[in-house]
């Protein structure tokens, strides 16, 4: 009862007596220890990974026999023994951890996957002989050296980190030890905006209209989808239905032409986004309130049939949303205030900068949110809702407030949608609720980086295939990506820290952070 | 409480009914009533499927009965009656308690487990954690504060920052009696808490109810460990076949020849077999 336990203090860095089961590395090293399980995909590799399972084509090779063999020493080791964890006297092997030698196969499958989809285009006659002269072309060898020196240079950065980590340990350990709760280090953050600042000053107006209806909005999108998905463990794959209720309302509000229904009256479309936001927010706790009591699936299948509900609505009621045509003639958002006039235009690039500030604000507060009791609460209830509700979590309450939030931010990017381009209801289909969704599993559920760098890459490997493939192919490609992803790194691109331990965990057979029904059962050590 | 405990309830922390809660057509619990005073640790003991994991799932809210009231009375304010509430409702009441099958946090930390359950009350929502409001951060601050005063009460305060799961299992039990604190209870109710335990952790256990019980606690227990029972509890209630047979101090019930029926098979060493009935009515002369 002394001192009561603050989060500065460190927790005692305890190397040998007594290991993490889960882990195999004292938890007390903090920021060391995270740095090799970032490096290393769980142990579920080596059964996920027989060499037939190459999901590019038939005949291209197993990427490398070493793998293979690995890959089996993977399986023979329980988690806790594969990576020594920076312990033990520095030795050149160490650089081939089964881990990297997975890193290194799922490497070479990208490349040779990258090979394919720039080689030349099939034709309906012989669709394989596209792959076939891929394979072919000496190209390939370019690529698979690519592929190698990204691995190098990744492994070579493990190593540096680990290197550095060790170094500083002594200062960080306190301020890593705080919580396990310290996001991304400062200046990667300074880089990655530095980055998103300048990124549009240096590619083409195509690129940056990509980049604003694209990239923007689906990061806007998949930040909200990344509260319900990510924090509250929610499956809603309808998600898209808010965004449409946004860009209505949107051409509801602010013109008297785009739609046969509108307002007797014509508003400035940033004062639609509170309307729209309210508006959303409804509508998500209008379907949460009856459909929350239901379990994973069952939330799925309901949610999927609100967002064909609303697609088809608005597809079909041509009286009112103009049907399939479109709402056209929306006005861009302007500000006329105090002498400042100001619209945004054809420009993406205004547009673009705003919606980056959009996106940075949501992101910082949803970051709050997530430390507050309310992201413990949603935390609570993703790993055992029985317990979380014991423990005194109202969780029907926090769940439907967790669809709320996430409505009310699709509905905001719906507006910001409606006032940059023409729509009409294929930007609202089944479709654009799946990418939503595979963006945030690609990019790492609950982590708010992850889900905008998802975004970034997804959409980005959209926009590059715009010339290259057939519109309708673009998702073979997206699967093949998404299938190489959860079979290498099923925490995601940029996982969040909880996110990754409860499927550390639940490799390690230990809790579940998806089934309701068991508990976790901690064997005694 | 108060000192006047003259009058019938007066002193009752909880009370239960003439609970009945049947599956289909297996009867789990078949008219069980239970009073507990404030301050008593009070053990439910009984054979394996007597229906006591039952009966605190009642209690709880986790399964509603088909008949019978349960009533509870916070340390402030006027009783309320439990059957018919979700369970964190009654939580928030303050009946707190754990699983049999310890049901933590796993990827979340020590510390982060027992904030879950110290937060509970705070009222502040999303938009004052999102601006940063002063109430909030304070609220916060408190979680942490009280939810590190309780891992040093249960042994914990070194394992602050580590996974839930990566404790041993002795210390997991520690650690959800924390969570379970954590929420403020008036009365608390732990299912086996020293199953699975060794002889040392289970005198740490011991000694750590005695502590919890001091602070003004009410503890509801269910225990198969006899030893530990006997030298806790202040009086003992065993249930046998959903019913209540027995009611009284550790050694009365030791000595009920119904209860060494029930756990034995065959009351043959203590000489005179008293017929249930007779036990029956002693058991209800004891309760009043």
């Amino acid at each position: 009862m002394s001192a009561p336990n603050v989060p500065g203090q460190p927790s005692p860095a305890n190397p040998g007596d007594q290991p993490d089961p889960v882990r195999g590395v004292p938890a007390g090293a903090a920021p060391d220890a995270d740095t090799m399980a970032l490096r290393r995909p769980p142990a579920q590799s080596g059964a996920a990974r027989p060499a037939g399972a190459n999901p590019t084509d038939g005949p291209a090779p197993p990427p490398r026999s070493p793998a293979g063999d690995s890959a089996a020493v993977g399986r023979g080791a329980p988690a806790g023994g594969v990576a020594p964890g920076g312990r033990s006297p520095w030795h050149p092997a160490m650089l081939f951890t089964p881990a990297r030698l997975r890193q290194l196969g799922a490497l070479v499958l990208v490349g040779l996957l990258a090979a394919v989809v720039t080689g030349p285009t099939g034709n309906s006659d012989e669709p394989l002989q596209a792959a076939w002269d891929s394979i072919a072309d000496p190209r390939i060898v370019l690529f698979l050296i690519l592929a190698v020196a990204l691995w190098v240079v990744l492994v070579l950065w493990a190593e540096l980190r680990g290197v550095l980590t060790r170094l500083t340990a002594p200062v960080r350990a306190p301020v890593g030890a705080a919580y396990g709760r310290r996001g991304a280090p400062i200046v990667l953050n300074v880089v990655l905006l530095a980055i998103a600042i300048i990124a549009p000053q240096v590619v083409s107006t195509a690129a940056q209209q990509s980049m604003v209806t694209d990239i923007g909005i689906y990061a806007l999108l998949a930040l909200g989808l990344n509260v319900v998905v990510g924090y509250a463990g929610l499956l809603d794959l309808g998600y898209i239905a808010f965004f449409a209720i946004g860009a209505y309302t949107t051409a509801y509000f602010t013109s008297q032409s785009a739609m046969p229904w509108h307002a007797p009256f014509t508003l400035n479309p940033f004062f639609v986004f509170p309307i729209a936001l309210v508006l959303a927010a409804l509508a998500g706790v209008i379907l949460g309130a009856p459909t929350l009591r239901l379990r994973g699936d069952y939330l799925a299948i309901v949610t999927l049939g609100f967002g064909e509900i609303i697609h088809l609505v608005a597809n079909n009621a041509d009286g009112i949303t103009n049907g399939a045509r479109g709402a056209f003639g929306v006005p861009h958002l302007s500000v006329h205030l105090l002498g400042l006039d100001y619209t945004w235009g054809i420009d993406p690039k205004p547009y673009y900068y705003l919606l980056l500030a959009i996106v940075v604000l949501v992101m910082i507060a949803f970051g709050r949110l997530e430390r507050s009791r309310i992201g413990r609460a949603w935390a609570a209830i993703r790993e055992d809702e029985v317990a979380a509700e014991a423990t005194g979590v109202a969780t029907l309450r926090l769940k439907l407030l967790a669809f709320a939030i996430g409505a009310s931010v699709s509905g905001f990017a719906g507006v910001m949608f409606a006032s940059k381009q023409f729509f009409n209801p294929q930007s609202f289909s089944l479709q654009a609720s799946f990418f939503v969704v595979a963006v945030v599993i690609f990019g790492g559920m609950g982590s708010r980086l992850g889900v905008v760098v998802g975004a970034v890459v997804l959409q980005g490997l959209a926009f590059y295939l715009r010339d290259k493939v057939e519109p309708a192919d673009r998702y073979i490609y997206f699967g093949a990506v998404i299938v190489i992803m959860m079979i290498f790194r099923p925490q995601g691109l940029v996982p969040s820290r909880r996110r990754r331990r409860e499927i550390e965990l639940s490799e390690a057979g230990i809790g579940s952070a998806d089934s309701l029904g068991s508990a976790p059962a901690g064997g005694r050590p | 409480m108060s000192p006047g405990a003259g009058d019938d309830t007066g002193d009752l922390v909880v009370e239960a009914r003439d609970l009945q809660l049947r599956f289909g057509g297996v009867t789990s619990l078949d008219g069980v009533s239970l009073r507990q005073r404030r301050g008593e640790i009070l053990a439910v003991i009984g054979p394996n499927g007597a229906g006591k994991t039952s009966l605190f799932n009642c209690l709880t809210g986790a399964y509603r009965p088909q008949h019978g009231s349960v009533t509870f009375w916070p340390s402030s304010g006027r009783p309320a009656e439990l059957v018919g509430r979700r369970p964190h409702a009654i939580t928030r009441l303050g009946v707190a308690r754990t699983f049999q099958n310890i049901r933590l946090f796993p990827a979340l930390s020590a510390l982060e487990n027992v904030q879950i359950g110290t937060e509970v009350r705070q009222r502040y929502g999303a938009v004052s954690a999102i601006l940063g409001l002063p109430h909030a951060r304070r609220a916060e601050r408190d979680g942490v504060r009280r939810a590190g005063e309780l891992l040093d009460l249960v042994g914990l305060g070194h394992r602050t920052h580590e996974l839930a799961a990566s404790l041993p299992y002795g210390e997991q039990r520690r650690l959800e009696i924390a969570r379970a604190l954590g929420t403020g209870p008036g009365l608390l109710l732990l299912d086996e808490p020293a199953a699975g335990t060794n002889p040392a952790e289970k005198r740490d256990l011991a000694a750590l109810i005695t502590r919890i019980s001091g602070t003004g606690v009410s503890v509801l227990l269910i225990e198969h460990d006899m030893t530990l029972v006997m030298s806790l509890a202040t009086s003992v209630t065993v249930l046998n076949f959903g019913r209540v047979i027995a009611h009284g101090t550790p050694g009365e019930v030791q000595r009920n020849p119904a209860v060494i029926e029930a756990y034995l098979g065959v009351a043959d060493t203590t000489g005179d077999a008293a017929p249930a009935g007779g036990v029956d009515a002693g058991t209800r002369k004891e309760l009043r």
